[in-house]
């Protein structure tokens, strides 16, 4: 059952240089129980993306102009700030990428678990205590008791991304948004705290999307996949499709040119020529089209719509793609 | 391919220490050390990559600098071609650093943001007194084209442009003298996926080109394969392993090795299998575990682990671990 789908979302910014549609035509959806990944590399919208669907772009200068994001059949885009805040940290939780800077320096790590608790579950303080306890011992840190008086300055990398975790999940939501939950941490540590997401999402049965730009962890964590590029969705479909059977250019380029443990070490690889552009400097038609080793004239030309691919979809995911030329090449 | 390298090293580094003093009270009296090099040795032929791998705090970037002597290690030997540079004075140095280069992690750092990109390219040819003025000119052309930047970049300065053409701003300046080393520290961890590989090839080419040697640092054990001939895993201010980056990914034989590899995220979801999860964190360098500093975490451990440093085991010439379960001794 679809528990969020967006659909056809545009977002703008203003900026010095004017105003820059940040997100273009975006739409996947998110079932119960799924984990969705987005990829894409700076600037594709990736997080704007997650801003867009919790509410939280940067105001005044970040706007929904198009498209709806619809949870559990109640838009999003048009719900007013006291519904938000029902929503947020309730229904949907929210884990950043550096923890340091989602945590708050002068507060206790008990203090700022309870926040949530106390404002959606319970105004028992008694209650209250129990619970974030019971959470922090769930992420897996040692003595909770002794641990909520702490700050978290006093915590090492790994255990403050577990307690922001622990506090987008204090209230149970039904869908939990990671951005770049593992980025700022050593592999190890990263394995740890993907093994721990994915215990915690078989415990509670809620939906994940990971935001990342790290396909390895895509190719590990996800069952479906989006692949996004200056704002707009390249190519969408289970985890299988994207990297057995990619069809877009861009998805190829990506795949290809990361070193893989098993190439020949020293050999050339293959790269995607030139660099991701500014959102203010993109090119028409096909926003890949200037980079594209296949592009055409009409490519500049013609915005390629998301076109399922036929007789593909080996799961209940779609596989579509965003391009003119998938057929031929 | 390491076997092909030969002979006498370029650089050969002897049980260096690099303690920094933890200081605290009224006095400002050294109370405890963070050993964040203690005890390492390695060594790099001309021409060959030597990959450095750990995670944060093993001091793999504490050791880059001490090569460089952006720091002055607490003891140990640095020998270049055959001289100790540890202990010479900056002015002794100064033949030394043009031979001895660096590639920072973050070129927007590492860059004098009120500089042109041809007066940053020229500065180290200024300072080391090589050439006029036209023959530096042409330099910074030729370093430019050999760097893949158009030949106008030089008037613009580094806010003009992106993280990966910085990064060729930062190697340019790294082979402005023509040096026989580069220590490069993380040169691709900031770059998007897509530029890594544009960059990676590019260090490749010029490794080829001007015979250069790489210390490269980094945390991404699958770039770090694809660009050395030898690989050593820091843990902890050690060396724990040491050895091609084919036998390291076939046979890894630290357990810490293994943990890392295993660790790794593989881009293919027909590989995913449950693997064994390394716990906890990375202990303090203030305070290492007694013994092989690993003890704690390791999934092997025995008694005798937290009581004695391990020596260096030779598995082959090419393959040396420190781990009490290769050790001879009993």
């Amino acid at each position: 059952m679809t528990l969020l789908d967006v659909n056809n979302l545009s977002c703008e910014f203003d900026t010095d240089e004017g105003r820059v549609r940040a997100l273009d035509q975006v739409s996947f959806s998110v079932s119960a129980g799924e984990t969705l990944g987005i990829v894409g590399e700076s600037g594709c919208g990736k997080s704007v993306t997650a801003l867009s669907i919790m509410r939280l772009l940067p105001q005044p200068m970040g706007q929904i102009v198009d498209g709806a994001v619809t949870l559990n059949g109640q838009d999003l885009t048009s719900a007013d700030l006291q519904t938000m805040e029902k929503i947020r940290g309730n229904q949907i939780g929210m884990v950043f990428q550096e923890p340091m800077t989602a945590l708050n320096p002068v507060q206790t790590i008990g203090k700022q678990l309870m926040e949530g608790i106390l404002l959606h579950e319970t105004k028992d303080i008694h209650t209250a205590t129990t619970m974030t306890m019971e959470i922090l011992e769930k992420v897996g840190i040692p003595s909770p008791d002794i641990r909520m008086g702490e700050f978290p300055h006093q915590l090492s990398g790994g255990m403050r991304q577990r307690v922001v975790i622990a506090i987008a999940l204090a209230c149970k939501p039904a869908l939990l948004i990671a951005d770049e939950p593992t980025t700022a941490l050593d592999v190890t540590v990263q394995a740890q705290i993907l093994a721990l997401i994915s215990e915690l999402q078989n415990d509670l049965g809620m939906a994940v999307i990971l935001i990342t730009h790290d396909l390895g962890v895509i190719a590990e964590a996800c069952d479906s996949v989006v692949v996004m590029y200056a704002g707009r969705v390249m190519e969408t479909g289970s985890v299988f499709d994207i990297f057995d059977r990619p069809r877009h250019p861009y998805s190829k380029g990506l795949l290809a040119s990361i070193p893989r443990l098993d190439t020949v070490p020293k050999t050339e690889l293959p790269v995607i020529p030139g660099i991701v552009p500014g959102l203010q400097d993109l090119p028409g038609g096909c926003r890949f089209s200037d980079r594209c080793t296949h592009a055409q004239p009409t490519c500049s030309t013609q915005t390629p719509p998301l076109t399922a691919v036929p007789n593909e979809s080996s799961t209940a995911q779609t596989h579509a793609v965003a391009c003119l030329r998938w057929q031929e090449l | 391919m390491a076997g092909t390298v030969t002979a006498a090293p370029l650089l050969q580094v002897d049980g260096l220490q690099m303690h920094f003093p933890v200081r605290e009270g009224v006095l400002m009296r050294a109370a405890a050390y963070n050993k964040a090099v203690d005890d390492v040795s390695l060594s790099i032929s001309a021409g060959e990559t030597l990959g450095l791998v750990g995670e944060s705090g093993c001091g793999k970037s504490t050791l880059g600098r001490c090569i460089v002597r952006l720091y002055n290690p607490t003891s140990g030997q640095i020998l270049f071609n055959g001289t100790d540079i540890t202990k010479l004075s900056q002015k002794a140095l100064l033949p030394y650093r043009q031979h001895i280069q660096m590639i920072f992690q973050d070129p927007m750092e590492s860059l004098n943001a009120r500089h042109s990109v041809g007066n940053i390219l020229e500065e180290p040819l200024v300072i080391h007194g090589q050439g006029n003025a036209a023959q530096r000119s042409a330099r910074i052309s030729e370093l430019l084209d050999l760097v893949g930047l158009p030949a106008r970049s030089r008037t613009r300065y580094p806010f003009e442009f992106s993280g990966g053409q910085r990064q060729r701003i930062g190697i340019a300046r790294a082979i402005a003298l023509r040096p026989r080393l580069i220590v490069c520290d993380e040169p691709v961890s900031a770059l998007d996926v897509s530029i890594q590989s544009q960059i990676l090839n590019l260090l490749i080419d010029l490794q080829k080109e001007m015979n250069l040697a790489y210390l490269f640092i980094a945390h991404d054990l699958s770039v770090v394969k694809h660009i050395s001939d030898r690989i050593s895993v820091m843990y902890l201010g050690r060396v724990v392993e040491t050895a091609d980056g084919e036998t390291m990914y076939r046979e890894p034989a630290h357990p810490y090795t293994r943990s890392l590899i295993s660790a790794i995220p593989v881009p293919d979801p027909n590989r995913r299998e449950v693997r064994p999860i390394l716990g906890g964190d990375v202990p303090s360098p203030i305070n290492p575990p007694s013994g092989c500093s690993f003890h704690p975490r390791c999934p092997e451990q025995q008694p005798r682990c937290s009581e004695q440093i391990p020596s260096e085991t030779i598995i082959t010439s090419d393959h040396q671990v420190r781990c009490v379960l290769h050790g001879a001794s009993p």
